[in-house]
């Protein structure tokens, strides 16, 4: 019976890494073929079964103009649009959910709890309600196709994921850590960066992590704010034909696109199991 | 130059936290704040350290509105009940956590930590993490945290509850060593208990606190001899004092259709009808004694408590041995009745054998 059970388990796990891997295995092997070893029929093992060629992954960083499909540009706006709305987004949904979790708020029957759910309510609603208003409103500000309007539009989308994830977090810090720092002689803003904080750095990465991921996934308001100045990467990559983009040059700029979410799961993985709370209150 | 603290209430639901509650303690004292849970005493606490502001009333210190000082100006100390450290610190940084927010110099921050981890037995722990301790050394920690800082009030909030029978023991013993020795005649230690063993053996001035109000406030030795009121009397004693709905007829005290002598404190006693207190450990077996019978028998250390029932009325006593009673058992008691505490129907005290009185 235990060994049954440890064959299905092991079973199980390996069906399921299969799985999630293959893809990233097809695609890794079809970005180094060339026009033959694609259309000869199934074939997955470099050197054996076909000759590696790296014109799949030349033509990312070639002009246009050369025949390749630059993704260079909205590469980077990518990465600009998504590091810098997620970074404004973890700053200021910190404080206010350390806001929402220490202090109380009463504004008629608005309480902390509503405030909270207010934040969290942007997320339910579904994107498409979302556009026509943020359009309007990017247009009258001038900042439509621009990045900076872009940011605007993803601080508010992320803001509300580290709010939620924040104040879950620091309702988890006992309250008499601050209060302990109050004692020990900091004001509450010395209490917030030099006690609470340093305490909540598994929070924080787990926050940021969804807000890059979230960030950098997003298709929907990428197309429809940007119009021809500024393009970002999903809009590109789903812009790549592939009656015109090779498969090669498709499955490399797929890897590409998906190698910075890969590089930021394992720095979390490294830090969530690093950091507990455990010793502040037993 | 002492902490006065005039009625000071806090109501912040449909409770009283504290009502009405006025003090005036002393530098140099030890003050127990003694009540059941939610009597109030760690609302006080707070109180007192500026992290809860009463509704009303109000605290001096060194003849300043001591209402007005930020928490973070009150040069006060407190440990909790529930191990409270700072998590990403190691234990010489958390001792040393209050010096360097006043900027003290390294190397003096250095000397006072070690003398301070010293003084509560963490000698060589300096690098350690918090979580690798055990409960009773994170308390440490933190009670060498808030004995650093040299600090003019000095709050322990229940610190040994969360704590094993034996370290709460050893610990509460190296309390009164520390309070001994390592306090000034400047300050003043406010330590809150449910305990009144505790109470007893810290041997400072206790306050009676419940439901938020002060019922007597007095050295512990007059605690223990005179509570002034039954709710007082069962507070202080652990467990709790007995208490019998009794009546004096023709020379006897007769409760439970049990007939005693009137011992001698209390035979000028010019009430009817009253409760008589007996304190469990004032409670033997004896053979020719009244019959009652068992409700629960716990053993607790080398004692045993034994719940009895006779008629409407229960009692616990204390028996100084490991016994093993089953339930309905009948047991024989004897009451020692010159240790008998009169509580009139208002339920203050109306005679003790230590003579004193309230009516």
């Amino acid at each position: 019976m235990e060994k049954l059970y440890k064959f299905l388990k092991y079973f199980f796990i390996t069906f399921w890494a299969v799985f999630v891997v293959a893809p990233f295995l097809w695609a890794l092997t079809t970005s180094f073929k060339d026009f033959n070893s694609v259309n000869g029929g199934a074939t997955y093992i470099p050197w054996v079964d076909f000759e590696p060629k790296l014109e799949g992954w030349r033509v990312l960083i070639k002009s246009p103009a050369n025949g390749g499909v630059d993704i260079i540009e909205p590469y980077f706006n990518s990465l600009f649009v998504t590091c810098t709305a997620s970074l404004i987004s973890i700053v200021l949904g910190t404080l206010s959910a350390y806001a929402l979790s220490r202090f109380t708020f009463k504004a008629g029957f608005v309480k902390n709890n509503d405030i909270t759910f207010f934040f969290i309510s942007q997320r339910i609603m579904p994107p498409i309600v979302l556009s026509i208003p943020f359009f309007l409103f990017l247009g009258a500000i001038n900042l439509l196709d621009s990045l900076i309007g872009l940011i605007v539009v993803y601080i508010v989308l992320l803001m509300p994921i580290a709010v939620w994830i924040m104040v879950d977090f620091f309702n988890k810090v006992p309250r008499e850590i601050d209060e302990t720092a109050l004692i020990d002689g900091c004001n509450p803003y010395q209490a917030f960066f030099k006690v609470v904080l340093p305490n909540s750095i598994p929070g924080l990465i787990v926050a940021g992590m969804f807000c890059i991921i979230f960030g950098w996934i997003d298709f929907f308001f990428a197309f429809i704010l940007t119009f021809t100045e500024v393009q970002l990467l999903p809009v590109k990559i789903v812009a790549l034909n592939s009656s015109i983009t090779p498969w090669w040059s498709l499955s490399a700029s797929a890897l590409v696109s998906v190698a910075p979410l890969i590089i930021v799961a394992f720095i979390v993985e490294r830090y969530l199991s690093k950091g507990n709370l455990s010793g502040a209150i037993k | 130059m002492n902490l006065v603290a005039e009625n000071l209430c806090y109501k912040p639901d449909d409770q009283y936290h504290l009502n009405d509650v006025s003090f005036n303690f002393k530098k140099g004292n030890i003050y127990t704040i003694l009540g059941r849970t939610l009597s109030g005493k760690t609302t006080l606490l707070k109180t007192i350290a500026g992290l809860l502001t009463p509704d009303t009333g109000e605290i001096q210190f060194e003849e300043k509105d001591f209402l007005k000082v930020p928490v973070w100006e009150r040069n006060i100390a407190m440990v909790y009940q529930q191990f409270i450290n700072y998590p990403h610190l190691n234990v010489f940084e958390n001792v040393a956590f209050p010096l360097k927010q006043r900027k003290v110099k390294d190397q003096e921050i250095n000397n006072v930590v070690m003398k301070s981890l010293k003084s509560v037995g963490l000698e060589g722990y300096e690098n350690r993490k918090i979580q690798e301790l055990s409960g009773g050394q994170q308390q440490r920690v933190s009670l060498a945290r808030s004995l650093v800082k040299n600090a003019k009030i000095l709050l322990l909030d229940e610190p040994l509850v969360n704590l094993d029978y034996k370290l709460r023991e050893q610990l509460r013993e190296e309390f009164k060593n520390i309070f001994s020795q390592g306090l000034s005649e400047e300050s003043i230690v406010i330590f809150s208990t449910t305990d009144p063993k505790e109470a007893m053996e810290l041997n400072g001035e206790v306050i009676v606190l419940d439901e938020g109000k002060v019922l007597q406030f007095g050295p512990a030795k007059e605690i223990f001899e005179n509570p002034k009121t039954l709710r007082v009397a069962e507070i202080s004693n652990d467990p709790p004092m007995n208490i019998l709905k009794a009546s004096i007829e023709s020379n006897q005290i007769i409760f439970e259709g049990i007939k005693v002598q009137i011992p001698n404190h209390l035979s000028n006693l010019d009430i009817k009808n009253f409760n008589l207190g007996i304190r469990a450990s004032d409670i033997e077996l004896n053979d020719n004694g009244f019959e009652f019978e068992v409700e629960l028998a716990e053993i607790s250390g080398s004692e045993t408590l034994l719940h009895l029932k006779r008629g409407n009325s229960k009692i616990i006593t204390s028996i100084e041995e490991v016994m093993n009673f089953n339930i309905h058992d009948k047991v024989k008691i004897n009451f020692n009745t010159n240790k008998a505490y009169v509580f009139d129907e208002n339920e203050i005290l109306a005679s003790s054998p230590f003579g004193g009185s309230y009516v």
